[in-house]
């Protein structure tokens, strides 16, 4: 794992300083809101309905069990005991007040984490596939080039003030697991003519009012241009993002109005400028990096009970059924601990909860934790003979859901029950639904099935790309729910399409119900999934068990 | 010409909190809606607003619509509803300290 330098250490430090220094000068009055506001933002400090709200970079979602005890500590000593983990690899805390959070973002420099870009209109957090590093389907581990752009990112002087926000995902594996279409810029790791990693490059994706996939332009830039590259296409945009309107303001619309063609000339133009100026600093960084993030040395072992207590065990059965991943090291396995319990809040975590991984990543797991953009918590290395191990402590925990990838694994953002730019709620819905697909069995039937929860049109609850999307809206001072169908957040990835007229909260549940009844009835079997079997049918049958069969042919 | 004024009251953020107040006639800040000042007219609102936001200590001070009730001014819109009650999938905010919420949050069952 990277750890800071001293160049890091002091600039995190410094920034704590100052930011100290700006909650005293507002406090005593010296700042007004209007002149203090940019700068709080600037270290992840939004207000929102009921409280401050403190957001976290968990750059490229990698954690130490020693970061992880620190959230812990946070949590309790200035929050309210719990944390919420978001889809960009982020942590939220709902209620910090305002003269504790200089304390809280040294404590968190303490263990080399920070706030900084986790909001306003820059480079956000970068994120990556939660599976990094430990994937047996990936080419390379994508997350030093993360730590690399993390880097170059931060404080760089001419990206601070960008038309809008700007969100770059990474991925080592074909399979894509960190959403890299629906972001600003997507770097997929592929490999080049000869034979080496080199990046898939898309640009202009985002989810939001106006979703859009990214579209690819440069299939296969070596290595050795990325950072240039990169600079290059944030300074064509810097200069021809649309500064009039903030809702034309993002990357996808710069793509889109002028063309792929035309944005890609302007790149090149300026790639080739900049890539002579770059002079090789950057390799020798990466290397730097590449070091730090050296592979644990896998202990070979046998899987002690591991099979022994699968057969006794219906339960652990089941869990491992549905929670595991292949790792590349012969006997490891990739664990995704849930945070959806049915009824919970998707992406909370308790103190305890979070020093419960903590613990459980020392002892079986390599020291290592990730943070997942479908909110949940990763252990990425460990071996099978400890997952009876594991899961006794996470059920001990209430961690042990088995249901990573099913219906009841949904991504909610936090809606109107904290956030001020919702236009609904998102956790009631994500919790009526997990309950009653549990409850009445269906989740097991169905199979794989993402659903996903956003709480406005800004699209954090990622409900474009759910194979069921809910959009909650405001209508005429009513929460309404919008339903889309077909979304697909991996390398297939897909925009879903809008069903018809939305649902009010106390008929959602039974809405999404009906697909799920009625995907049972139509599907060619039980290998094909929620998603396949709508992209094989088409929408017409699914508006059918929506709103009834007489609506769906009148449409 | 004139369209009826829908009454307000001036709902804002406490600095050092962050928690939801609302603007009372005497000048304090309360956690309490039903503690606000009723402002039923358009003049004196605007008045009430800015007096509200050159207070110290006082965040994104707004007018919000509100309706008369025997216990004080009820919010008319769900987003303030909740501003009065506090997040919905824990039992933290303005209902655990105690204080009654307003408005309606759909589905819930308490609330003036
Ligand atoms: S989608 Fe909207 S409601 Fe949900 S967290 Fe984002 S901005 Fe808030």
């Amino acid at each position: 794992m990277y750890s800071y330098d001293a160049f890091d250490e002091a600039f995190v430090r410094d920034r704590v300083r100052q930011f100290r220094a700006q909650v005293e000068r507002r406090i005593d009055g010296s700042l007004t809101e209007e002149e203090f506001r940019p700068l709080r933002l600037m270290n992840g400090l939004y207000l929102q309905l009921h409280a401050y709200m403190l957001r976290v970079a968990i750059p490229y979602g990698t954690l130490s069990p020693a970061q992880m005890r620190q959230l812990a500590m946070i949590a309790e000593r200035w929050d309210r005991g719990y944390g919420h983990f978001t889809t960009r690899q982020n942590i939220q805390f709902n209620w910090p007040r305002l003269r504790d959070v200089p304390d809280i973002l040294d404590a968190l420099a303490d263990v080399g984490m920070h706030a900084i870009q986790t909001s306003g209109n820059c480079v956000r957090n970068v994120t990556a596939d939660h599976f990094a590093g430990a994937a047996a389907d990936e080419i390379a581990d994508p997350r030093p080039v993360a730590e690399l752009i993390r880097q170059w990112s931060t404080d760089h002087p001419e990206f601070q003030f960008l038309p809008r926000k700007f969100k770059i995902a990474v991925s080592g594996s074909p399979r894509d697991r960190a959403v890299t279409r629906a972001h600003d810029i997507g770097l997929r790791m592929v490999r080049g003519a000869d034979g080496e990693p080199a990046w898939e490059v898309s640009v202009g994706g985002g989810l939001g009012r106006t979703p859009m996939l990214g579209q690819v332009i440069r299939p296969a830039l070596p290595e050795a241009d990325l950072l240039p590259y990169l600079e290059a296409i944030l300074g064509v945009y810097n200069l021809r993002g649309r500064r009039d309107n903030k809702y034309k303001a993002r990357i996808k619309i710069t793509v889109f109005e002028g063309g792929l063609e035309a944005f890609r000339n302007a790149v090149e133009e300026r790639f080739a400028q900049l890539r002579g100026e770059w002079g090789g600093a950057d390799r020798a960084m990466l290397e730097r990096i590449r070091a730090m993030f050296a592979p644990p040395a896998w202990k070979e072992r046998d899987d002690g009970d591991y099979l022994a207590f699968r057969a006794a065990s219906p339960a652990f059965r089941s869990w491992t059924d549905t929670n595991l991943h292949p790792h590349r090291a012969p006997g490891h396995v990739i664990v995704t601990v849930s945070l959806k319990a049915p009824g919970a809040t998707p992406g909370d975590a308790t103190a305890a909860q979070m020093r419960t991984l903590a613990d459980l990543a020392e002892r079986h797991g390599y020291g290592e934790l990730r943070v997942s953009h479908e909110q949940n918590i990763i252990l990425p290395h460990v071996h099978r003979a400890d997952l009876p191990a594991v899961w006794r402590a996470l059920r001990e925990a209430g961690l042990a859901t088995a249901n990573a990838g099913l219906a009841s694994d949904i991504i909610a953002c936090p809606g109107m029950d904290y956030c001020a730019l919702a236009t609904a709620r998102s956790i009631p819905i994500a919790q009526g639904i997990a309950r009653r697909l549990v409850e009445s069995g269906l989740e097991r039937e169905t199979g794989p099935l993402g659903i996903r929860i956003s709480g406005c049109i800004n699209a954090c609850g990622h409900h474009h790309v759910g194979a069921i999307g809910i959009l909650g809206l405001d209508r005429g001072g009513v929460e309404t729910y919008q339903i889309t169908l077909g979304g697909d957040p991996t390398e297939t990835a897909a925009i879903g399409e809008k069903t018809g007229p939305g649902f009010a909260a106390d008929e959602v549940v039974d809405a999404v119900e009906r697909l799920v009844r009625g995907y049972l009835t139509v599907r060619r079997d039980a290998q094909e999934s929620f998603l396949h079997c709508v992209r094989r049918l088409g929408l017409e049958p699914f508006r059918g068990f929506l709103y009834g069969a007489e609506a769906a042919d009148a449409a | 010409m004139s369209r009826r004024f829908v009454p307000k009251v001036v709902s804002a953020n406490d600095l050092l909190e962050g928690h939801a107040v609302w603007l009372t006639e005497d000048d304090r800040w309360s956690p309490d809606m039903g503690e606000a000042e009723l402002l039923e007219d358009e003049a004196h609102a605007q008045i009430r607003l800015l007096f509200a936001r050159a207070q110290p200590h006082i965040v994104g001070a707004d007018l919000v619509d509100a309706a008369p009730s025997p216990t004080g001014p009820v919010p008319l819109h769900f987003r303030e509803a909740f501003r009065t009650h506090g997040p919905t999938n824990y039992h933290h905010g303005k209902r655990a300290e105690g204080l009654t919420p307003r408005g309606r949050i759909p589905g819930a069952q308490d609330g003036v």
